[in-house]
């Protein structure tokens, strides 16, 4: 009847686990208890969870990566503090224990934190930056939010029903397999992964197709912005590496369960590491890309200054993207491959570091001069630009191939470098820069700087001694020691990771005194910034269809030179009615559905499987039969919502060159 | 318009069963088998975008052209690119049954 679920899979084994279990149960039962108390299920029903609103999808995105970043620094404030403390004996955590949690960290902040943000302020951003009133694939953005929400809902019910896989977030078979991993964690991080993957398909193409598609009319591509850019080569990265991954997880839940062999011997495990890097470098390059455009972006606003090299810039990504599709090797190294291959992927790998020099140089020169802002968003990029040339060198020394250095704590520390600095930087950037944009209000200013020096010295404290440890040979993943030389540095990292802790509380923090200050933080203006782009032309919050009349773009920066030409507060003389999508309840079912599915094909529940699959199929099918479905606001409401809106743009002043 | 659907449909099972078949009876040696996978994956791919994408040689839109032409240097870098790792390998790495193949 339940499958291989019965009442061992609940956590009453350790009191660690059963803490876990307990804080999500009551996470989730607390949310729902607040809304159920506030009566809000049904407009939060009919507004949000069914909206096919790209602003709201968006915003969904990034409360979801909000989340799941407290669940993920939460993992790593674990491993860290294990680490500090387990010189001989042991530490607090049993080894697969650790196992588990070093699996669920990576896992989370790859695939449940960095892409449902980019994914968010994409669906968020785009559209408004090129002038239009909606993505081109509505549906098909909301069905890939709600199939990553239903991932992360199975990562998240690991926690209190079985456990999660313990083969770390690379899932290298054989370690995934069923003999070193009989139990259902690799099968949940699978299909957490599968579910994520499509999801991030469908929003990846909806993103290329809005970007190539949808441009408000005058916008030729050198006349993007590079935000828009950057998600225009991230969206491609995305639909050419995502099928590898999906590919290489499917495959090996076949080897898992049905015996076949596609990774057995080491042929065959050559060939899983092969597929997942496939994906895996690219995916480095779809999560850095839209840091870049945000960089970009914040660094032209609050510079005053047109953008330094707008076309290098352009065509540095191009370049960036195009190499992130011929380095997949240098992941693997250590595996070993004959010299042609090694000579090769060791020549294109360092390559990358020639475009990403260029951006840099051109951030540098648009501050240079510049009437600089020291707002929130430019002190994360500028955090970003110092931190991120440490990590651009120290990824010149994986391109040789001795293995010194490779698997141990210093690649743990490079990637970090350039995932935090490189990726999660620019997207706190764009929260912060954004914000205003979606909810008519900026962020207290005061705890953001607290939030981001908390967060420079905790990275800077948590990953730089971990460089040290690996040139002292200290290898990665390790769950205890018995190098007194070591732990010096290991307790350093947790301070670092310490300061990270308060940095997501003064982030939260910020949230509270934003919401109960809004009245004094809300915007003079749609245009809080100053911007220079598009998506600064609507209100603030915007109306649900952006733009009462589209705008003709003739110039980079459209925004600014209308500014300049002092045009840019003339109302529209007349209105046209706008057809904009219904709602749609079938994006969530498919979520839920494939969720029920998931969940009964992990513990072999078959008729729950079937009735998952049904309805996924159901909530797909049903979908086909409303795509005309769509309502029209006629041209007197949107004069009438016109007309409400307060138009007192700041006249732009650029900076002297 | 729902016939060339499920033209794509009969031919895209019958190339799915070929190689399948190929490989449960073990007719012919394990490197022609190769060959007969690959063709048939290529020609199955053939079979998606004619029948399923709607694409063909006849239409003169430039923009499908290019995005073609895209799409096939990236498949050749990545299938190239493993194949070559796949049958590159250093004279240590543990020699299993498929290097018979090469």
């Amino acid at each position: 009847m339940l499958g291989k679920l019965t009442i061992d899979a609940l956590p009453f084994y350790s009191g660690i686990a059963m803490a876990g279990a307990l804080t999500v149960a009551c996470g989730a039962a607390g949310v729902i208890a607040l809304i159920t108390w506030l009566g809000q299920w049904r407009s939060l029903w009919s507004e949000w969870l069914t909206s096919l609103d790209h602003k709201k999808i968006g915003i969904m995105y990034v409360i979801l990566a909000l989340i799941m970043l407290v669940r993920g620094v939460v993992d790593a404030l674990m491993i860290r503090t294990q680490q500090a403390f387990a010189f001989e004996p042991h530490g607090y955590l049993p080894p697969d224990h650790f196992d588990q949690i070093f699996t669920s960290h990576a896992t989370i902040m790859m695939f449940f934190v960095a892409m449902p943000f980019v994914l968010g302020l994409f669906s968020m951003v785009i559209p408004q930056q090129i002038g239009a009133r909606q993505v081109a694939f509505p549906f098909m953005n909301s069905a890939g939010l709600w199939l990553t929400v239903s991932g992360a809902a199975l990562v998240m019910i690991s926690l209190v029903v079985g456990r999660f896989s313990a083969a770390y977030w690379t899932a290298y078979p054989p370690q995934s397999g069923m003999q070193f991993s009989p139990d259902v964690g690799v099968d949940y991080w699978i299909w957490a992964v599968l579910l994520s993957s499509v999801g991030s398909i469908l929003a990846g193409i909806s993103c290329f197709v809005t970007i190539v598609k949808r441009r408000a009319p005058g916008m030729r591509l050198m006349m993007m912005p590079l935000f828009t850019w950057t998600a225009l080569c991230a969206s491609i990265l995305i639909i050419f590496a995502y099928p590898s991954l999906i590919v290489a997880a499917a495959l090996l839940g076949l080897d898992r369960h049905l015996g076949t062999q596609f990774f057995a011997g080491s042929d065959g495990v050559m060939n899983y590491i092969s597929l997942f890097w496939i994906w895996g470098h690219p995916h480095v390059y779809i999560l850095i890309l839209p840091a870049c455009g945000i960089y970009s972006e914040v660094v032209a606003t609050f510079s005053r200054r047109r953008l330094f090299g707008y076309a290098s810039l352009v065509y540095s990504m191009i370049a960036i993207t195009a190499l992130s599709l011929v380095v997949w090797l240098h992941h693997f190294y250590t595996i070993g491959s004959g010299a042609d291959v090694n000579a090769f992927f060791g020549r294109a790998a360092p390559l990358i570091a020639v475009p990403t020099m260029v951006t840099i140089v051109c951030w540098s020169l648009t501050i240079y001069r510049g009437q600089v802002q020291f707002s929130v968003p430019m002190l994360f990029t500028l955090g970003f630009i110092v931190t991120f040339l440490v990590g651009g060198i120290t990824g010149f020394l994986f391109a040789v191939i001795p293995p010194s250095i490779h698997d141990t704590t210093f690649r743990a520390a490079h990637f970090h470098n350039l995932l935090i600095p490189g990726a999660l930087f620019g997207y706190f950037a764009g929260y912060q820069y954004w914000f205003p944009k979606a909810f008519g209000f900026r962020l207290e200013e005061k705890w953001g700087r607290r939030a981001f020096w908390c967060w420079i010295v905790g990275f800077c404290l948590a990953f730089m001694p971990l460089y040290i440890l690996g040139f002292m040979g200290m290898p990665q993943r390790l769950n205890r020691s018995n190098v007194a030389d070591w732990q010096p540095y290991l307790i350093i990292a947790q301070a670092g990771v310490l300061f990270i802790v308060c940095g997501v509380a003064f982030l939260a923090v910020q949230i509270a005194v934003s919401i109960r200050d809004r009245k004094a933080l809300a915007a003079s203006s749609n245009d809080p910034w100053n911007g220079r782009t598009l998506e600064w032309a609507t209100a603030s919050p915007p109306a649900v269809y952006n733009f009462a009349a589209v705008p003709r773009v003739q110039s980079v920066d459209p925004w600014w030179a209308l500014k300049q030409a002092g045009t840019a507060d003339h109302r529209p003389t007349r209105f046209h009615d706008i057809l904009m999508p219904g709602k749609s309840g079938a994006a969530i079912m498919l979520g839920a559905m494939s969720f029920v599915f998931a969940f009964a094909m992990i513990w072999q529940i078959w008729w729950l499987a079937a009735a998952g699959g049904l309805g996924m199929f159901a909530a797909v099918v049903s979908q086909t039969f409303h795509d005309h479905a769509g309502h029209r606001i006629p041209a007197s409401e949107v004069e009438a919502i016109e007309s409400r809106r307060v138009l007192a743009p700041v006249l732009g002043r650029e900076a002297p060159t | 318009m729902l016939k060339s659907y499920l033209v794509g449909v009969l031919l895209a099972s019958v190339l799915t069963a070929i190689p399948f078949g190929f490989v449960a009876t073990r007719t012919l040696p394990p490197g022609q088998t190769l060959i007969v996978i690959g063709v048939a994956a290529v020609a199955q791919v053939v079979v998606h975008l004619r029948y399923f994408l709607r694409l063909d040689l006849k239409s003169r839109s430039q923009d499908k052209f290019i995005a073609l032409c895209f799409a096939a240097t990236v498949l050749f870098i990545l299938v190239g690119g493993t194949l070559w790792i796949m049958f590159d390998r250093l004279p240590y790495r543990v020699v299993g049954d498929a290097t018979t193949i090469s």
